[in-house]
């Protein structure tokens, strides 16, 4: 199966070309003669740590001494897609995965290979890099063997591999430089085997990071870093509506000094100057009248979209377990009836570094430098844009200040594409301002949810959730590919329909608000708000039956999913958890199981004379397999204070078709003194039906952390959160 | 406006407005990207640079009151000679996307360079105004506490 895989990838075109003294072995491994070695780890490395681990899985087969490796992004290529980004989509519930669903699953990797998707996003690059970059160092790990047995005239079988180099029996030895050349021209052999997880050498270990040289030492190249000979500098100012423009008056930028040119985009304008803060001071002064936008202007308008949805009947019914609807129409004797309705707000992405890219017109040829999650999505899309032969359009990737799924999006590479074709032969730079940033995100989706249950002898005997947002999905579909994809929409619901509980009657049905605001994939998409819904009304239950939320859960989870049970076990054993906290002390526990890796949280709070402080927090994590348990550390710390960040604060809210919040000081988020002490834990029993499952890390930690805070507000004030941001309602120190 | 400025050691001459913010006259005129822009309000922290051994956000410092030498984060080590701060930067694998790293460092320098054994309360008000999206602040606080027992000869 696995040397199917590798065949049927092999029909794909390798896009490296080999340097001078370089040999190429395949699409993913370049050796140098003095025994360099590049990898290519071909997602975007935006943080989350995806380079070291791709070179890692590559580098424990191949033997590579890891001092010798260098990890690049690489071209933009077909032969990069990823796999399992359709599969994972399908409507399955990740935690009962049949056997037959998991094949399914792999039999829709022709889909993003045909589709050309070099995508990262979905927590979905170890789960497809997981065999196929270890197949890339085996393979080539024999082929070097192949080469030396010529060399020495030994059996190829006699041979053995270490730090870089192929060793004979009799000591002899010769490095991968020496026959990188020689090994490139022989056809690589089939049917190579992968080592077990017991004689890893690097997988399974924290790993130095790649990137963490040049990144403390100010030396990594970002998007917005890229200085080309004769490179002019801009900025661009467009509609936040994304509708047109009625005129601008640019006189006053016109006349300052170091401007070169006004650009006329039809949506907006674009300033080349000599530097960036020119630019970006003559954009300020240009005097523009928008086009309305085609939605309701104000929060208030777009809120009652979203609760009209919610009114409205149901697109989709994923979980129908039992019959929760004549459950809650006749609860039996003894059940309580419990009903909580909850709001979230529009968030937006905010990475540190704001939207840029680099580009270069040169007669029929286009070059892009873009920090970009979808390199094949912004070739076509530019090369569309500018009328350009798709092959005539080349994208680099450079490091990326942050992703958080914003960098999935094509509209600032398409942009800097459109600058530079107004100055053909001058490479241009487009640098947003941080409140163009702000103003033009794709924003996670506002949602509500109106939850019904019952509760009886402890537990829970009905669960109905209805959630009503915007559908990110659609809107991406529709950007993407101009059509909707086809059946339920699974994005919509995913954190809600899919979660590990044996509720006997359990009904989730989703509700898409038809609107038009641009909405995009932010860090865990739907279950940055459906856990928040789910997780807050299970502590709801769990207090209305009269237990403690900790036990209630676990009773529910225990029967639907083992690993989970163990994780809330962990949890409970790490935090100390008692189920009774001191006069001034809350404590709230959550469990959200997303992109194949169920987390669970409990997060600490206390009274200060300064507000409420987030204090402390536990985290418990399952991916199955922990390929670099450093960076899952760091990816759990990093997922729970960027649930917190939106938790407490975070809101986009929207004024005459614009966001209101436009800068730091707008949007707050968790700082050095705001951030609690976090423990991590991570258990490796989530296998799946064939047991060697691997979950995603880069978003599950962040859906816990927004339920786990508002139910430790309701321990420590009595009171219940049911919209966010929680600073609105309580009172939280800064 | 005619003005010399050392940077990391070395004197420019430079013929820009007065009021450019640092910030800009290090990136784009200077060619030093190590100096992030992240909010160009001061409210971020990516920027921080020394100016006379002070930590100042470069995006609002006008080029005209720039008062004493400048030391950006390519001034204080080099992938190949790092500085102990950066060393343990390094060590402690503090850095996630990095964007916001060298205003981090340069931020946690001149607090080690004031206070050569801060605690957390120290820390955390030297270290209030600089945002990481990617929440490495544990691994920051570690990196400074390590840093500074190392200055410490420990």
């Amino acid at each position: 199966m696995a040397f199917g895989v590798y065949q049927a990838r092999r029909n794909l075109p390798n896009p490296l070309v080999a340097g001078p003294g370089e040999a190429v072995l395949n699409p993913w491994l370049i050796i140098a003669g003095d025994g360099r070695i590049t990898i290519i780890t071909p997602r975007a490395e935006m943080g989350q740590g995806v380079q070291t681990t791709l070179a890692a899985l590559v580098a424990e087969e191949l033997d590579a001494d890891w001092q010798q490796i260098t990890a690049l992004h690489g071209p933009a290529a077909q032969v990069y897609y990823n796999g399992v980004l359709i599969g994972l989509g399908l409507p399955f519930r990740d935690y009962a995965l049949k056997r037959w669903q998991a094949r399914v699953q792999k039999a829709t990797d022709f889909l993003p290979r045909m589709m050309g998707m070099q995508v990262t996003g979905g927590s979905t690059s170890m789960r497809d890099g997981f065999e196929k970059m270890r197949l890339a160092g085996a393979t080539a790990r024999e082929t070097l063997k192949l080469a030396a047995a010529q060399r020495l005239g030994l059996p190829a079988e006699t041979l053995h591999t270490e730090s870089g180099r192929v060793i004979a029996p009799d000591g002899r030895s010769l490095s991968y430089g020496e026959l990188a050349g020689e090994a490139a021209a022989i056809p690589p052999p089939d049917g190579v085997a992968l080592r077990p997880p017991a004689r890893w050498k690097y997988l399974g270990r924290a790993m130095p990071r790649t990137d963490m040289v040049a990144k403390c030492t100010g030396t990594a190249e970002f998007g917005i870093d890229i200085r080309l000979p004769g490179m002019k500098f801009a900025t661009v100012r467009m509609n936040p509506a994304r509708t047109g423009m009625k005129g601008f008056d640019a006189t006053a930028a016109k006349a300052m000094p170091g401007v070169e040119r006004i650009v006329d985009l039809g949506d907006g304008i674009a300033v080349v100057a000599s530097n960036t803060w020119l630019a970006m001071q003559a954009a300020d002064a240009v005097e523009i009248e928008w086009e309305p936008p085609a939605w309701p202007p104000d929060s208030a308008g777009l809120e009652a979209m979203i609760t009209a949805a919610l009114d409205d009947s149901p697109n989709s019914h994923l979980r129908d377990d039992g019959d929760a609807a004549g459950q809650l129409a006749r609860p039996p004797a003894g059940a309580r009836l419990v009903e909580a309705e909850y709001r979230v707000p529009w968030l937006a992405h905010a990475t540190m570094e704001p939207m840029n890219a680099t580009a270069l017109l040169e007669g029929d040829r286009l070059t892009i430098w873009s920090p970009n999650q979808a390199p094949l999505i912004a070739r076509e899309k530019a090369a569309a844009t500018l009328d350009l032969d798709e092959e005539n359009v080349t994208v680099n990737t450079t490091f990326l200040g942050g992703g958080f799924g914003r960098r999935g999006e094509f509209d600032f590479t398409v942009l800097a594409a459109r600058v530079a074709a107004a100055m053909p032969g001058v490479p241009v730079k487009v640098t947003w301002s941080r409140e163009e940033d702000m103003t033009h995100d794709f924003y996670r989706p506002a949602a509500a949810a109106r939850m019904r249950g019952l509760v009886a002898d402890g537990t829970a005997l009905a669960l109905e959730a209805r959630v009503a947002a915007p559908s990110v999905s659609r809107q991406a579909s529709m950007r993407l590919a101009g059509l909707a994809p086809p059946g339920p929409d699974k994005g919509h619901v995913e954190g809600i329909f899919d979660q590990p509980y044996a509720i006997p009657h359990y009904s989730v049905y989703g509700h898409l608000a038809d609107l038009a605001l641009p909405v995009g994939f932010w860090r865990s998409v739907a279950n940055s708000f459906n856990g928040f819904f789910h997780e807050c009304f299970i502590d709801e239950l769990a207090h209305a039956a009269g237990r403690d939320p900790l036990q209630f859960r676990l009773d529910l989870i225990r029967p639907a999913h083992a690993p989970s049970a163990m994780l809330l076990e962990r949890l409970r054993e790490m935090a100390g958890w008692s189920g009774r906290t001191p006069e001034g002390v809350g404590r709230g526990v959550a469990l959200t199981y997303s992109f194949g890796t169920p987390v669970a949280e409990v997060v600490e709070l206390r009274d200060s004379p300064r507000g409420i402080r987030v204090h402390e927090a536990w985290i418990t994590v399952d991916p199955g397999t922990a390929l670099d348990p450093g960076i899952i550390r760091a990816q759990m710390e990093s997922g729970l204070i960027f649930g917190l960040s939106a938790a407490i604060h975070g809101q986009i809210t929207f004024a005459g078709g614009a966001a209101e919040q436009r800068n730091f000081p707008d949007y707050e988020l968790l700082r050095m003194h705001t951030t609690p002490k976090i423990h991590v834990d991570i258990l490796e029993n989530n296998k799946g039906p064939d047991g060697n499952a691997i979950g995603g890390t880069g978003e599950p930690g962040t859906p816990p952390a927004m339920p786990a805070i508002a139910n430790a507000l309701f321990d420590l004030t009595g009171r219940r959160a049911r919209r966010l941001p929680l600073a609105g309602d309580f009172d939280f120190a800064v | 406006m005619p003005t010399s400025l050392v940077v990391n050691g070395r004197r420019h001459e430079t013929d820009l407005p007065p009021d450019m913010p640092l910030l800009w006259v290090l990136r784009d005129e200077l060619g030093l990207p190590g100096t992030k822009y992240g909010c160009g309000v001061g409210a971020c922290g990516a920027c921080t640079v020394h100016v006379a051994g002070r930590a100042v956000r470069a995006c609002q410092v006008a080029l005209a009151d720039v008062q004493g030498s400048v030391t950006t984060i390519e001034g204080l080590g080099t992938p190949e000679r790092p500085a102990p701060i950066q060393e343990e930067w390094i060590r402690h694998q503090v850095a996630q996307c990095g964007y916001c790293q060298s205003g981090q460092i340069m931020q946690a320098a001149a607090l080690l360079a004031e206070n050569p054994t801060p605690d957390d309360d120290a820390i955390d008000t030297a270290m209030a105004g600089n945002l990481c999206r990617c929440g490495t602040y544990s691994r920051i606080r570690a990196a400074i506490h390590a840093a500074a027992r190392r200055m410490q000869g420990g």
